[in-house]
């Protein structure tokens, strides 16, 4: 097999800096006390990604803890991106966090708001949101840079990380979806990965915008790209992702053949929006989000024919 | 005590009679003083604090967070939203503008986007909102106001970095 990375000493931190076309993907952790099942996707995604993002109780639903996934990971030989939302801590913790993290030397922490409770298997819990996504942002650079918490006492060694924010393009007010991007990046993301993108068009839009404000110096862009393997699986993203809108076209391309090959079609459909996406102007690489489908990354970059990375 | 949960409020005052209130509760030396009596007193600090309560809650649904972020939000209050950004929208927002928590309301982000552009005031929103201090709920945030503690809420220019 033709492996993409060949040397897994490059951070995805140093691989973005050298310009080259990085590309991450995407692990939710068991629900169960054991880091195995991470261990076994992760030789699947070995030698194919740059990094891997470990969700944080994705969906408001209870899993392993992302510190711990993302542990599992480093020691698996794969460089982890924890995941951190507001929704379940509040600042104490999620600076306590922070330093935890950076002494076990997991250095990509991706910041986002959470979703709601509402949406997982504990609705009734008290959703936290004690900081925001730009305010967590702006407290971890703070403790990086400033060597200070948020309450201005002092840290002593200070946290080592590379900051990764969430952006939606194509939600409402689109109008200024990439202003809150320069938010985030005002606030300290270095790097920042996408909703899917199934709408392209849209997605180059929301790019122009993005170059316009200045904001591909500071922070690399990776577009969400994601395979669908069924009509009933993108039907599930229309309806119970939120922020997620499938276009028709999609629709129609994945009825267009019979159940039996849907998966196999989602896949050459991502191999196109990857080599589409990479194509415009300050996309700096792609996030796959195949959740619970990883062998389908190899077979994505395949059919992709991933861009060759100069910075290798 | 844990205040009401979160829910987006569409204001039932229209932005620009706000943007107007705005200039009227302008702090200056008279409010000032003004606010420092009121405080000094039990009563008529609570007698204040109510009243605000009352016609806020009315125009804007008001949680009370004591700490107001309405004339930079298109006076619409980001405390409404059940995640209480302040910093804008989440990603989860519906293709139609609704809430994703609650689908039968606007996004309190949308509704803010609108009525700022209609006063030509997107710029406010760029501006870069400190956390919340959770100890004001239930203060006044017009007195907070009058006596200089707000200035530090967000930062004076969009994105500036500090």
């Amino acid at each position: 097999m033709d492996e993409r990375t060949g040397d897994q000493d490059v951070s995805l931190r140093e691989r973005l800096a050298a310009g080259g076309f990085a590309v991450t993907a995407e692990i939710s952790p068991p629900r169960g006390a054991s880091t195995q099942p991470i261990a076994k996707t992760a030789a699947h995604l070995k030698g194919w990604v740059d990094a891997v993002n470990v969700t944080d109780n994705q969906g408001s639903n209870v899993r392993l803890a992302s510190w711990a996934g993302s542990l599992a990971l480093l020691n698996a030989g794969l460089e982890p991106v924890m995941q951190m939302t507001c929704r379940d801590r509040n600042r104490i913790a999620l600076q306590s966090d922070l330093l935890g993290a950076s002494a076990l030397g997991i250095r990509n922490i991706l910041v986002m708001t959470g979703d709601h409770p509402k949406f997982g298997d504990h609705p009734e819990a008290k959703p936290v949101f004690d900081l925001d996504s730009v305010q967590l942002l702006w407290a971890l650079r703070t403790m990086r840079d400033q060597h200070v918490l948020l309450s201005g006492r002092k840290l002593d060694p200070a946290p080592d990380c590379f900051l990764g924010a969430v952006e939606n393009p194509f939600a409402p007010p689109v109008e200024f979806r990439a202003d809150r991007l320069g938010k985030k990046v005002a606030a300290g993301a270095q790097f920042v990965q996408t909703q899917f993108v199934f709408d392209v068009p849209a997605f180059a839009r929301w790019m122009a915008q993005v170059r316009d404000l200045g904001l591909t110096e500071n922070c690399a862009i990776l577009a969400g790209v994601g395979a669908a393997r069924s009509v009933k699986a993108l039907d599930y993203m229309q309806s119970h992702v939120p922020g997620v809108e499938v276009p028709d076209h999609v629709f129609q391309r994945l009825r267009s053949v019979p159940p039996g090959h849907q998966a196999n079609e989602g896949i050459k459909l991502a191999a196109e929006i990857v080599q589409q996406v990479a194509e415009i102007a300050g996309v700096a690489g792609v996030h796959l989000l195949v959740a619970g489908n990883e062998q389908a990354v190899p077979e994505i970059l395949q059919h992709a024919g991933t861009p060759v990375n100069d910075g290798r | 005590m844990t205040a009401p949960s979160p829910v987006p409020v569409h204001p039932r005052l229209g932005a620009r009679a706000a943007y107007r209130l705005q200039q009227v509760l302008r702090p200056n030396p008279a409010y000032r003083w003004l606010a420092a009596r009121i405080e000094g007193q039990r009563p008529a600090r609570a007698l204040f604090t109510s009243a605000e309560r009352q016609i806020k809650q009315t125009a804007f649904g008001c949680r009370m967070c004591g700490q107001c972020a309405l004339p930079v939000t298109g006076y619409v209050c980001p405390m409404g939203c059940p995640k209480e950004l302040r910093n804008g929208p989440c990603g989860g927002v519906g293709a139609d503008g609704s809430c994703e928590v609650y689908p039968d309301r606007r996004c309190v982000w949308v509704d803010a986007y609108d009525r700022a552009a209609a006063a030509q005031r997107t710029g406010d929103l760029r501006l870069l909102h400190r956390p919340a201090d959770h100890r004001r709920w239930g203060q006044s945030s017009w007195l907070n106001y009058w006596q200089g503690r707000d200035e530090d809420l967000w930062t004076s220019e969009p994105g500036t970095r500090t």
